[in-house]
């Protein structure tokens, strides 16, 4: 596929993590460019504002935007810190820059070093991604060895060391502060917000943090140009993105397609339905993001705010596509006890809020719901959303309210006949 | 930022505030109530209960208000629909897991989540699934455990993290199983490990000795002073049919802010110990017998009077420094109205040569609060953590705002913040010292000149030095090992020149309650009320020891346990022929020794003053009655300076003691001034295996020694001989052995024990404990056999 | 005069790990600023638990704890919370399986039904011979890959019960 970013080297090499390869394909041109020409950090920070691109982790915030809140000049210490603890239910794009093309992410990441002033970067991967995280070390060895990583880079006097971090199982650390806290040898409990990581961020200093995706995309929006990467959009959602889609398909797998691209395209494109199923409903961001209906987005096109719209979120852009045998009840009972899981227990309306709406959901799984569970999901659900330290809280809402919103007849159905409605069959509960 | 102030309107209200500040602060400060779990004034904002939400114009979520900073023109409603909604949301929340087992939790009636149920929860639960419970654990006998009730507030984890500097509960697991707790079975031991118990905001940490004992509305509440320390915390004195029940920190931004040592919260329970004396006891052939007050009394009058005769110096008054300043005024007054200047509360210190060039009335020369301020402290001979807690706390917050802290120390002391420490035997500590003499170029005279000269000034030494030099706020403090050092005089002199040379001040670290009371109320032999020196000198409590005097009065001290010598004091008090005790307790040590034994009305039971080591005087009333006959000291004192015939003893109160005594010393201050220079010859050694004996916190005095809950802490550790691992080998004995300690000729038996905290060529065998009681002095030579 | 070495840390850093283990350890904390030896406490732990055949024991904590100059309440803190750390034993082969949306709406259900009834153990179990232990876990970013588990450090992906007896069979 024509105008790819984070993928551009995928296709074209055997081999796209090894240096020579990337570097085949003009990888640490634009670092070297950067360094050799002394560009201007500010210069750096407006193209990527002009680019458009919007971070990939999930909140959609604009790169250049956040760059720009660090003061470069401010002595002491500053962090660039890359979130790979992709853990999104649905997502696993990050997953392949790590495996595919871990150069690109460290060049992005020195550039984005080199525009804000700071030497320190940390890579924080999630702990299960040991081959991702041997990849990546490799690559670190490979640039450290080239030049590109270390003191004075190619004799500019901007010194770069990064380095990887590995998590240890725990969704909650991809949200950027619990991350933050997690390298500094903590729990993951996120912090409250303000002050911001650009103003207190790792270790007290300022930080920028920014998704795995967003930082790849650094190299080649520099080298293409701001303009460019935004008119592969759409506008408000700029440059292509990465979807990871799984779910009843016939050849799931991470696409990078233009921002705004249809979603009828996409699903032409991981081959239709499975075992010649219907399309049922579609998550279209993460398992955070609400559901929305199949037929409603065969008509949407992929892009945040198409999205939003529609009452959903393009959140990390992990599409699960559900076929008609799924049970509504029985998927949001396990979305629901994942956030159970992951809540990390510090701020009470997560940690009892998010138990709470599991066991009602799981009850109503379990054939044991009554009339008035679906006012009280509902009213937990308020209750929830919008007062907790961090979005984990809001991310356990949206599924609920998302579900019930499109789905209550299926909710009804379980509490009304103690089984399911769909061809997944009656679940536990009759027993 | 800029001084300037922003206004902002809470309900209406127009207030005004520093930008930045956070909005609960504001709003607390102007009494608007808003309510929290989480957030606690002292320390640092979590923001995670989540039920200080409140609205805030044209933002669409509700904020906490505990981490939201204000700025100009911020309208805030805490009451609107909004707020309510969340904050009733949040409290519908805690209350899904919460026991409610209200009726029999001792936090019932204060209680944080039940007050602020009662405006915010609704009465029917909409949760139908099962409650969470939490295993119980055992955290050591001072505080009761009920994680069930926790709300997961953190007030506790923060608490050990940031105020008692170490860490001893955490916050465990993820989620909806995180529990609070310690992990693994063990104790919390942090000498201020009951405060956890104020922060908690239910009933999930409470007091374990006052468990179950009253219902909160039952108790009475009294202002009252803590007696142990030369902190003089303030504190909360809680009361049922006359008894105690417990004891709070009451709030005293300048002193213990609102902070208490777990001394001075639990020790109240040995005021119910067995062996309080109900009754005045006299000793009658050998035997001791009760007696009405006015026979004992007489008794008492008769034995001093034949026993001194007409010699006053035959009387020797040895006094504890826990005694109010009305007690001790009247002491003193009483052995000069004998006659007798002999009278000292100095029962710990053994090296009195710098008597009548000493600091008049020592302390600390500065208030307690300023030693947040200091910019560099070397502390001498002082286990200020164990010893005065609330002093540590402040110097540790000095520290962590970037004091530099050293100690020179006979042991390895286990500190909460950042500092240096040279450990050595005794007689290296004052050549330690002299080598900063020495290398802050300090002036001194005579023997001590000849000592700095013969110093190594070593590099720390130098930078120890130097960080003084450059203080701007610079203490040397003596603390509670200097004034039981065989050489305390030559550390004074040497430290006093220091100070002079490098600008900074000489302090004290005074360690009983009214340390600083006993000299204004002329406790001493070479000084009289506020501090003036006497004509004619008395003998100190040490000579009052070594040349035995026919009558002894003891006041509030146990031969055994409060001496520097115990073998010294024993044998002094066997030889002499009356022997009068005023005591709260009829205890083994006095009853050995004694001819009468006198009740006297313990902690809370009698008022009086205080006067703590910044110079706070602090006075209090009598709460309870004393138990049985016990009556208060100053009473005591008063009818037997009438019955000995003794002018000026009809005063009708404590006041009026206190009024008498204020016309003398109201207005004098802490005066640490010495005035000489130099000082006699070195009497502690490098030769020979040397005791170091300190006085463990919870054997300080008479009532701690009875507070069971304390006494059952690790904290409280048996008696025991401990070395290095080093000196143990040179001694070639094993750890686990039972050793002979042989001192000065007395000799005791006990265990050894591997300790990396002393030095090599020492011994530390505490003092003030069973097992102890019949050794020597706290310094000096020892041999140890096999047994 | 001189500062001695303060004796209550009781043991000599060298004393607490063996040589290999101190330098992977060490490797990790010269990545962070030195007064923040701590934020190697995640690596430390997994490098014992690896050492220790998959599992933390208490001892191995304050252990770590002590290397890092940190309270052992604030280890246990950080072990409890992660996922991947083991505080009972588990099996040589510890096979994590999602069960998450993408695994489950693709069947993982009948790949758990299948490790359970072969192995004869329940999440949370060892088998007997200590050779396999089963752990239901989140979503791992493999969900193109639906369903899958991972054993060891090694992702498997497109499951099914054949597929699974095959790896397990090729398996130490
Ligand atoms: C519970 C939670 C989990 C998150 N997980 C991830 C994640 O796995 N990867 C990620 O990049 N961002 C994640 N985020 C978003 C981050 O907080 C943050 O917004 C992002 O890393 C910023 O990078 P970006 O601006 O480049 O998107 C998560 C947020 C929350 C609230
Ligand atoms: S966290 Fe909560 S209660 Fe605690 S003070 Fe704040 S938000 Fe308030
Ligand atoms: S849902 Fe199983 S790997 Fe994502």
């Amino acid at each position: 596929m024509a105008n790819e970013v984070c993928f551009r080297t995928l296709e074209y090499l055997k081999q796209p993590w090894e240096l020579e390869e990337y570097k085949s394909r003009g990888g640490y041109e634009v670092l070297t460019h950067i360094l050799k020409n002394k560009v201007g950090p500010s210069e750096v920070v407006e193209t990527m504002k002009a680019s458009g691109l919007r971070g990939r982790g999930g909140a959609g915030f604009p790169t250049g935007l956040k760059w720009s809140f660090i003061s470069r000049n401010a002595p002491g210490q500053k962090y660039v810190v890359c979130n790979s603890d992709e853990g999104e239910p649905g997502t696993f794009k990050d997953r392949d820059i790590l495996r595919y093309n871990p150069h690109q992410l460290i060049e992005g990441m020195v550039i984005a070093g080199y525009a804000i002033g700071a030497t320190v970067g940390y890579n924080y991967i999630r702990g299960e991604f040991w081959e991702e995280y041997e990849r990546f070390e490799a690559a670190l060895e490979q640039a450290r060895a080239a030049g590109f990583l270390g003191d004075n880079l190619l004799g500019s006097g901007f010194d770069f060391q990064l380095h990887s971090h590995l998590g240890g199982g725990a969704y909650v650390c991809g949200e950027e502060t619990a991350l933050l806290e997690s390298i500094e040898g903590k729990k993951g409990q996120p912090r409250f917000k303000p002050p911001f990581p650009a103003h207190f961020g790792l270790y007290g200093r300022p930080t920028i943090i920014n998704n795995t995706e967003s930082l790849s995309s650094v190299p080649v929006i520099l080298k293409e140009g701001g303009e460019w990467f935004k008119e592969l959009g759409v506008e408000n959602s700029g440059g292509s993105k990465l979807f990871s889609i799984s779910g009843n398909i016939n050849n799931p797998g991470v696409f990078e397609v233009p921002l705004g691209t249809p979603f009828s395209e996409l699903f032409e494109l991981v081959g239709g339905m499975k075992d010649g199923r219907k399309l049922k409903a579609v998550i279209p961001g993460g398992c955070s993001s609400p559901v929305i209906p199949g037929e409603q987005m065969m008509d949407l096109t992929m892009d945040y705010d198409a999205i939003q719209k529609a009452g959903s979120m393009l959140g990390s852009g992990a599409i699960v596509i559900i076929d008609d045998q799924q049970c509504m009840v029985k998927m949001l009972d396990r979305m629901s006890y994942f956030y159970h899981e992951e809540s990390c227990g510090q701020c009470t309306p997560c940690r009892e809020g998010t138990g709470w709406l599991w066991r009602v959901v799981n009850r109503i799984e379990n054939g044991k719901g009554r009339q008035e569970d679906l006012d009280l999901l509902e009213s937990v659900c308020g209750k929830i959303a919008g007062r907790t330290v961090c979005a984990l809280g809001d991310a356990a809402a949206m599924p609920v309210r998302g579900m019930l919103k499109y789905f209550q007849e299926e909710f009804q159905y379980h509490i009304d006949h103690k089984r399911c409605m769909v061809g997944a069959g009656p679940t536990k509960g009759l027993g | 930022m800029t001084d300037e102030l922003v206004t902002i309107e809470v309900d209406g209200r127009e207030l005004k505030a520093k930008p930045g500040t956070m909005l609960i602060d504001v709003t607390d400060a102007a009494g608007i109530n808003i309510p929290r779990f989480c957030y606690h004034k002292k320390l640092s904002v979590s923001a995670n209960c989540r039920m200080c939400l409140v609205e805030v114009e044209k933002v669409p979520k509700p904020l906490p208000a505990c981490c939201t900073p204000v700025n100009e023109g911020m309208k805030v409603s805490t009451r609107s629909p909004m707020a309510l909604g969340a904050q009733k949301g949040t409290m519908e929340f805690l209350l899904i897991n919460h026991p409610l087992d209200c009726p029999i939790c001792d936090q019932g009636g204060e209680c944080e989540l039940q007050d602020v149920a009662v405006g915010y929860g609704s009465d029917v639960s909409r949760y139908s699934e099962a409650k969470r419970v939490v295993p119980q654990r055992d955290i050591g006998p001072l505080i009761a455990t009920d994680f069930t009730r926790c709300i997961h507030c953190t007030r506790c984890v923060r608490f050990g993290a940031e105020i008692a500097g170490v860490r001893e509960l955490g916050a465990t697991g993820r989620g909806e199983h995180m529990t609070i707790g310690t992990f693994v079975e063990k104790s919390v031991d942090s000498e201020m490990s009951g405060n956890v118990i104020d922060l908690c905001p239910v009933g999930s940490l409470t007091a374990k000795p006052s468990r179950y004992k009253a219902r909160a509305w039952e108790l009475t509440q009294h202002d009252s002073v803590a007696p142990h320390d030369s902190v003089g915390s303030n504190i909360h004195v809680h009361t049922r049919n006359n008894r105690v029940v417990r004891v709070h920190p009451k709030e005293n931004e300048s002193i213990n802010e609102i902070w208490l040592s777990d001394r001075d919260r639990f020790s109240y329970e040995g005021l119910n110990s067995e062996d309080r004396l109900t009754q005045p006891m006299v000793r009658k052939n050998g035997e001791w017998q009760e007696v009405e007050w006015q026979e004992a009394l007489e008794f008492a009058v008769k034995g001093l009077q034949s026993a001194a005769g007409s010699d006053g110096d035959q009387l020797a008054t040895l006094v504890s420094a826990n005694s109010t300043l009305e007690e001790l005024y009247l002491a003193q007054k009483l052995t000069r109205g004998m006659d007798s200047g002999n009278i000292d509360h100095r029962l710990r210190q053994s090296d009195f040569r710098l008597d009548g060039n000493d600091s008049p009335v020592p302390g600390l020369g500065i208030t307690i609060q300023g030693i947040e301020s200091l910019d560099a402290a070397l502390l001498v001979g002082s286990n200020v953590r164990k010893e005065q807690p609330i002093i540590a706390h402040r110097l540790r917050k000095a520290a962590k705002s970037g004091a530099k802290v050293s100690f020179i120390n006979p042991l390895w002391i286990d500190l909460h913040f950042e500092a240096d420490q040279f450990v050595s035997t005794p007689a290296v500590m004052v050549d330690n010292l002299a080598s900063i003499a020495k290398a802050a170029s300090a002036k001194l005279t005579g023997n001590l000149a000849k000592l700095v000269k013969a110093a190594e000034v070593s590099e720390t030494a130098k930078s120890v030095a130097e960080q003084l030099k450059s203080a701007n706020n610079g203490v040397i403090m003596l603390g509670n090992q200097a004034a039981a050092h065989p050489d305390y005089s030559l550390l004074v002199v040497l430290a006093s020149a220091i100070a002079e040379a490098t600008n900074t001040s000489l302090s004290y670290i005074p360690a009983l309650s009214n340390s600083v009371g006993a000299a204004l109320a002329g406790a001493l032999p070479h000084r009289g009320p506020a501090a003036s020196l006497v004509e004619k000198c008395g003998a100190n409590a040490q000579m009052m020891q070594s040349k035995p005097r026919k009558a002894y009065l003891l006041m509030g001290a146990e031969p055994g346990f409060d001496f520097w010598d115990p073998s010294l004091i024993n044998s002094a008090l066997d030889q002499a022929e009356c022997v009068v005790a005023l005591t709260a307790y009829h205890s083994e040590s006095l009853a050995s020794c004694a001819d009468v034994m006198l009740p006297i009305a313990g902690f809370a039971e009698t008022s009086g003053t205080l006067v703590n080591a910044e110079g706070t005087w602090q006075s209090f009333n009598g709460l309870v009655k004393p138990q049985g006959d016990a009556r208060p000291a100053w009473k005591v004192l008063r009818v037997l300076g009438n019955l000995l015939d003794i002018d000026g003893f009809d005063q009708n109160s404590s006041d009026d003691v206190l009024e008498e005594l204020k016309s003398h010393a109201a207005e004098t201050a802490i005066d640490n001034s010495v005035s000489t220079k130099t000082a006699g010859e070195l009497n502690s050694s490098t030769e020979g295996l040397y005791r170091i004996g300190d006085v463990p916190m919870y054997a300080s005095d008479a009532l701690v020694r009875r507070a069971s809950s304390l006494q059952r802490t690790n904290s409280a550790e048996p008696a025991a001989v401990r070395l290095s691992a080093n000196q143990a080998k040179s001694s070639d004995v094993e750890e686990e052995e039972t050793l002979v300690v042989v001192q000065d000729g007395n000799r005791a038996q006990l265990p050894l024990i591997i300790d990396p905290r002393v030095p090599d060529g020492a011994v530390w065998i505490s003092s003030a404990l069973p097992g102890t009681e019949k050794l020597g002095g706290q310094f000096g030579v020892v041999t140890l056999e096999k047994a | 005069m001189k500062i001695l070495n303060n004796p209550l840390q009781a043991r000599n850093k060298e004393e607490i790990f063996s040589e290999e283990i101190r330098q992977d350890i060490d490797c990790w904390i010269a990545k962070y600023p030195p007064e923040w030896k701590q934020s190697a406490v995640m690596a430390a732990l997994r490098i014992m638990q690896d050492d220790n055949g998959g599992w933390l024991t208490t001892e191995l904590m304050d252990d770590v704890a002590e290397y890092l100059d940190m309270s052992p309440i604030h280890v246990y803190e950080v072990a409890t919370f992660y996922s991947m750390y083991e505080l009972k034993p588990v099996g040589k082969h510890k096979i994590c399986i999602c069960t998450n949306i993408a695994c489950m709406i693709n069947d993982s259900d009948s790949i758990v039904k299948h490790l359970k009834k072969k192995l004869e153990i329940g999440f949370g179990e060892v088998t007997e011979d200590g050779r396999f232990s089963l752990k239901e876990v989140e979503c791992l970013g493999a969900c193109g890959g639906a369903p899958m588990f991972q054993i060891g450090r090694k992702y498997y992906e497109n499951l099914t019960p054949q597929v699974v007896d095959s790896i397990l069979d090729g398996l130490e």
